[in-house]
């Protein structure tokens, strides 16, 4: 019986034959390099696909992180050109570990994650477990939704508002607090606030971190309340029954059967908050509106810092350092954090 | 589910829990709804004492002022413009990047797929210095161009769409289609495609909204005002002297309103597509 199948390659002489040496039984029309192309074309098909992330990637990140890492180790002013650039060796990142600002602004970093961070879940939980506890899904809809609408609002757009909020000369916020304080019933638990008048949110070394803090916990809880109800919704009723029948009560049901249940959504929640909190840039910028980090340096994050030595003191060169020492410390805290909770985030209980 | 559950919290608690919710919810929308009102007053009336907690006369007086500070318009079109094509341009490259790693296989596949993956960790930081050098390489400084193109092909989406892919489609269904004779990009088009419609859809969600609210890209790139999208302009007008509080209110609300307005008929869609990952996960 003829092989009408298509032959897999030309002998030497220039005829086809099948992988095992026979000759093609019939005259092959198609021009030989026409059939190589449509082969090559086959297996060039899937790269086709995937070559705008390749080109993009390569373009956008594989190239200039590679190009970042030769740039710390030069001085350069982007304005001068590329001919401008100067070997500087390890200096940027011996000045930069010389830097105070850059302390200062590692150490407002982390104060910020942490002050911006954990009220974040440690509101978010219970309410997410209020929320699928006790409402039905379509009320619980309608009060997750308008919590998360901060997360889908722009961070300029918010931070604007906090920064008229904050304001220092009759702000909203100070009002209030007057208000509180003359008013009959509660006015002694604000009786201090006559004392500290005006209360300067964003122009003063000690508030405007926390000030910064709370835009941010503002921002972001909705968000994480979305995650926990998601998660809450996984744990069965069985389990609580069970529970019950065991002699749980209702605390005891949240802390021994909910929680533990819910790890692996804690675990992603966190990891977000950390390596988002350790970049803050925007509510600081704006809070401060864009003043060297305001006083002292008080409102001054990494990111924020690093966007000022590159981009206001054009030191290109010193802020790939720094953009390099950055991700080091992003890199340790993720991964500590992956280490104490990554095991038992992931495994879970479920 | 929760019903045993509820019995517990409804007799005695439950108005402390509605209360609890309640508290949260007026926290939430106050700053909201305090911006709306600015809008409506002068500097000074902001600013008087007490707070003007009702709706203001100086609605066009702002608006009239916000025009004055910058070409609010312009800018916003511009918003929509950089928006818009970065949402189509991603929902296009990344399923087709997509489905070359769902449909094939090739070598060196899974090594990309795995630096992919590995590279959505890479935090935006560290790209930033290069992201600005590359685009100053190109030649494309102060275009809207360098807003959206570099992320149309971005990992997350990839990875998004070729997880969707993974569940809904068959390799039956793919091999039917190539007996048909239906060319690989015949395959991706007509049939792929219709079938991913619901992670096109969450891809454009995400794209759209981090687009939209994208400010750190912009501030670098962007130096001409008539360039500005909206995050930088409202920014650059924050300081001005003596600035006009009741216009910068106006715009910043203005600003927000469109994509309050797709909340409040996508909540539901909006809401799982910025927590694809999380809940998934």
């Amino acid at each position: 019986m003829p092989n009408y199948s298509p032959p897999d390659k030309t002998d030497a002489k220039g005829v086809w034959i099948f992988g095992d040496g026979t000759p093609a039984d019939y005259p092959v029309r198609k021009s030989s390099s026409k059939l190589i192309s449509r082969k090559r074309r086959k297996a060039l098909m899937p790269w086709l696909f995937i070559s705008p992330y390749l080109i993009l990637f390569g373009l956008f990140t594989a190239f200039p992180l590679g190009f970042s890492i030769f740039l710390s180790f030069q001085e350069w002013n982007p304005v001068s050109g590329l001919s401008g650039m100067k070997f500087v060796g390890f200096e940027n990142y011996i000045s930069a570990y010389d830097d105070p600002w850059l302390w200062k602004s590692l150490y407002n970093t982390v104060w910020l994650a942490v002050a911006s961070g954990v009220p974040q879940h440690l509101i978010a939980i219970p309410i997410a477990y209020l929320l699928v506890m006790a409402l039905k899904s379509g009320l619980r809809h309608i009060y997750t939704a308008t919590m998360f609408i901060p997360f889908i609002t722009s961070t300029i757009a918010v931070s604007l508002i906090f920064y008229s909020i904050y304001s220092t000369q009759s702000g909203i916020l100070n009002q209030w607090l007057l208000l509180a304080a003359d008013a009959p019933l509660i006015g002694w638990m604000f009786a201090w606030v006559h004392d500290v008048m005006p209360l300067r949110w964003l122009g003063s070394s000690s508030l405007i971190k926390p000030a910064i803090a709370f835009v941010v916990v503002w921002k972001y809880t909705g968000f994480n309340i979305v995650i926990y109800s998601a998660g809450f919704l996984t744990v069965s009723k069985e389990l609580y029954d069970a529970a019950k029948v065991d002699g749980c009560n209702g605390w005891q049901q949240f802390w021994h059967v909910a929680l533990p249940m819910i790890r692996p959504f804690v675990f992603f929640a966190l990891t977000l908050t950390i390596i988002g909190n350790l970049q803050l840039f925007e509510e600081p910028y704006v809070l401060t509106a864009g003043n060297s980090g305001g006083v002292s340096q008080s409102g001054l994050t990494a990111s924020y810092y690093l966007y000022l030595v590159g981009w206001e003191w054009l030191e290109m060169g010193a802020a790939a350092a720094i953009s390099w020492m950055l991700f080091l410390f992003i890199a340790i805290v993720t991964s500590l954090h992956f280490y104490f909770n990554g095991r038992k985030g992931l495994e879970g209980n479920r | 589910m929760a019903k045993t559950a509820t019995s517990a919290f409804k007799k005695s608690s439950n108005w402390v829990v509605q209360a609890i919710l309640i508290f949260g919810v007026l926290v939430t929308i106050f700053p909201f709804v305090w911006v709306a009102l600015m809008g409506t007053h002068s500097r000074s009336d902001i600013f008087s004492s007490p707070p003007p907690f009702y709706v203001g006369d100086r609605l066009m007086e702002n608006y009239a002022k916000l025009l004055e500070i910058m070409p609010f318009w312009t800018v916003l079109g511009n918003s929509l413009f950089v928006s818009v094509l970065g949402t189509l341009g991603a929902v296009l490259f990344c399923s087709m990047c997509a489905y070359g790693f769902f449909a094939f296989d090739f070598r060196g596949k899974n090594i990309i797929f795995g630096i992919m993956v590995a590279s959505m960790m890479v935090p935006p930081v560290l790209t930033l210095i290069p992201f600005f050098l590359t685009v100053k390489f190109l030649g494309i400084l102060d275009t809207h161009f360098a807003l959206w193109f570099p992320g149309v092909a971005n990992a997350f989406g990839i990875f998004l769409i070729r997880q969707y892919m993974v569940t809904s489609i068959t390799r039956d269904l793919l091999d039917a289609a190539k007996v048909d004779g239906a060319s690989e990009l015949r395959i991706y088009w007509s049939v792929v495609l219709p079938l991913i419609k619901p992670a096109l859809a969450t891809l454009a969600i995400v794209m759209f909204i981090g687009l939209w609210n994208n400010f750190l890209a912009p501030l670098i790139v962007i130096s001409s005002p008539d360039k500005y999208v909206l995050t930088l302009a409202l920014r650059s007008v924050q300081s001005l002297a003596n600035s006009p509080w009741g216009a910068v209110m106006l715009g910043t609300f203005l600003s927000m309103v469109p994509l309050l307005l797709a909340f409040v008929f996508f909540s539901k869609q909006m809401m799982a597509g910025l927590t694809a990952g999380a809940v998934k996960g």
